[in-house]
């Protein structure tokens, strides 16, 4: 019999939908058999403990879980989140309940070795209790006390050969699509740039003096599958320069329908015959395609890279070879002024190892938001607050009307001295010869 | 990295956080930065890194923000057998 009557979570369980609540019964009960005998490092029973929580605060509509906390392995300013709840005698198997932020492997490639290890080490000294993964990225362990912390890091970097994760005003773990490893449309190595970043970066992963956190996501390519764009503060998205590659008797195949479009993907039911006037043509978001009836064309300036041609019709079209990536800056979840998208900063750059061009952007960045950031304030807030002309200037990056979203509406300018040719000093004399007082 | 911090910016820091503790016992890293006004963030990170390797200091996290303060200063540190 449960340790404490959950009737309210219960109803979770009944839905069409997978429940958390079915997860830690599982697991609660794993714990209670025991089957591998195991010494629990923390109490036996702390996710019954869990379940009751969370049923008093469904009941009373209050949470129970104080804010935040002190502990943290030795050095460390990141990856520990403190998590106390405010009902210890009546919980004591949550009465401290700390979660752990693991950095994920690059693209998330495990081994069952290091799946097995890892739930090995929670089984033990934690809850068992883990979220694969967090919105960052990050394996997510749920659930240990103060005295299991330096155990746990010490396995994790000795036995591993990982570390913890980034929390709080850190540069959070970054993360990387899945890039060359599986991808052809990857134009750079997203991969060994998040790992090579992860490494160079240290310091600002684990000892936190940002204003807030700092998120770099690595996109291989417009696709987006970290959805860097969206979702990170700084995001690498690899595009290319040049013209998209073009096969056109692949094309007409497409057309003929002797290749399924979209690689075979939605399958799922009759779309009729493939029309690439309606399905390519007319989606193109800046019209710079031409279908004549045999062949394909692209107007390569006017192409935004958005992707779907080449999603469509991949054997026929290819990304093109003068391969790199755009920045994009800002972006964010809600908390002040609403949700945000990223503004590109740089259009194209080098993304050739070891990335000193990508790494003088990023330390340019910090080092004004640093300097001009509000506590608690993201980038991308920073950025709204003083202009965007001001990151400009910040990183010494000349206006291009690609970061132009829409036409001024206020028609004065005011120039700096130093935008000015000359200054603000004049030759009175030669100006008075032109003009008369 | 920990060599390039004198013990009077230490001092300096201790001192604030001695001064304020009437008040507060966890501060943001920005509130640091004006007790040194000719060193960038960077610079005075490492003071703040140097004290909390020597353990006079301590991070406070909320898992979103972190703070700064004096180890074992203000109620939580007490009230939850931390110190």
């Amino acid at each position: 019999m449960a340790k404490h009557a959950t009737p309210m979570l219960d109803e979770l369980e009944s839905g069409p939908w997978p429940s958390f609540v079915s997860d830690i019964k599982q697991e609660a009960a794993n714990r209670a058999a025991n089957p591998k005998k195991l010494d629990y490092q923390i109490q036996q029973d702390c996710l019954e403990d869990l379940l009751g929580l969370v049923e008093l605060s469904y009941k009373e509509k209050e949470t129970h879980w104080k804010h935040g906390g002190i502990v943290g392995v030795f050095g460390y300013g990141g990856g520990v989140i403190g998590r106390y709840c405010d009902q210890p005698e009546m919980f004591p198997g949550v009465a401290a309940f700390h979660t752990m932020r693991v950095a994920q492997p690059s693209g998330k490639y495990y081994d069952t070795k290091f799946l097995r290890t890892l739930c090995d080490i929670w089984d033990l000294r934690g809850s068992g209790m883990t979220n694969m993964h967090g919105s960052t990225g990050d394996i997510v362990l749920l659930g240990t006390q103060t005295p299991q912390l330096e155990e746990i890091f010490w396995q994790l970097t000795h036995e591993m050969k990982n570390d913890l994760g980034g929390s709080g005003s850190n540069l959070r773990t970054p993360a990387a699509c899945l890039g060359m490893s599986r991808c052809e449309y990857a134009c750079y190595n997203t991969q060994d740039m998040c790992y090579q970043l992860t490494m160079d970066y240290q310091d600002e992963l684990h000892r936190p003096a940002f204003p807030y956190k700092f998120k770099f996501k690595f996109d291989g390519c417009p696709n987006g599958c970290v959805c860097a764009m969206a979702r990170s503060d700084f995001a690498v998205i690899g595009t290319w320069k040049d013209d998209i590659k073009i096969d056109n008797e692949k094309v007409k195949a497409y057309v003929a329908g002797a290749i399924k479009p979209n690689a075979g993907a939605h399958a799922g039911r009759d779309w009729g015959k493939f029309d690439i006037e309606k399905e390519v043509i007319a989606r193109c978001p800046s019209k710079c395609m031409k279908w004549d009836g045999s062949k394909l064309s692209i107007k390569t300036s006017e192409c935004v890279r958005c992707m779907h041609c080449i999603n469509t019709m991949p054997q026929a079209l290819h990304i093109g070879d003068e391969r790199g990536a755009s920045i994009l800056v800002g972006a964010k979840a809600p908390v002040v002024d609403g949700a945000q998208m990223g503004s590109v900063l740089i259009p194209f750059i080098s993304c050739e190892a070891p990335y000193d061009d990508i790494k003088e952007v990023i330390e340019k960045i910090w080092d004004w938001w640093m300097e001009e950031g509000k506590n608690r304030e993201r980038v991308g807030e920073t950025m709204k607050r003083l202009s965007f002309q001001k990151l400009l200037e910040a990183t010494e990056t000349e206006a291009q009307a690609c970061q132009v979203k829409n036409p001024r509406t206020n028609p004065f300018i005011f120039f700096k001295e130093s935008e000015v040719p000359g200054g603000w000093s004049r030759d009175l004399a030669a100006f008075r010869q032109r003009h008369q007082r | 990295m920990a060599a390039t911090v004198t013990d009077q910016e230490k001092q300096a820091v201790v001192d604030f956080l001695k001064g304020k503790s009437a008040a507060k016992s966890k501060f943001y890293f920005n509130d640091f930065l004006p007790l040194f006004p000719d060193k960038k963030p960077r610079e005075v990170k490492k003071i703040l890194t140097a004290l909390v390797d020597d353990q006079t200091m301590e991070y406070w996290s909320s898992g979103s923000t972190t703070m700064y303060g004096l180890k074992g200063a203000g109620k939580q540190s007490h009230a939850e057998g931390e110190d």
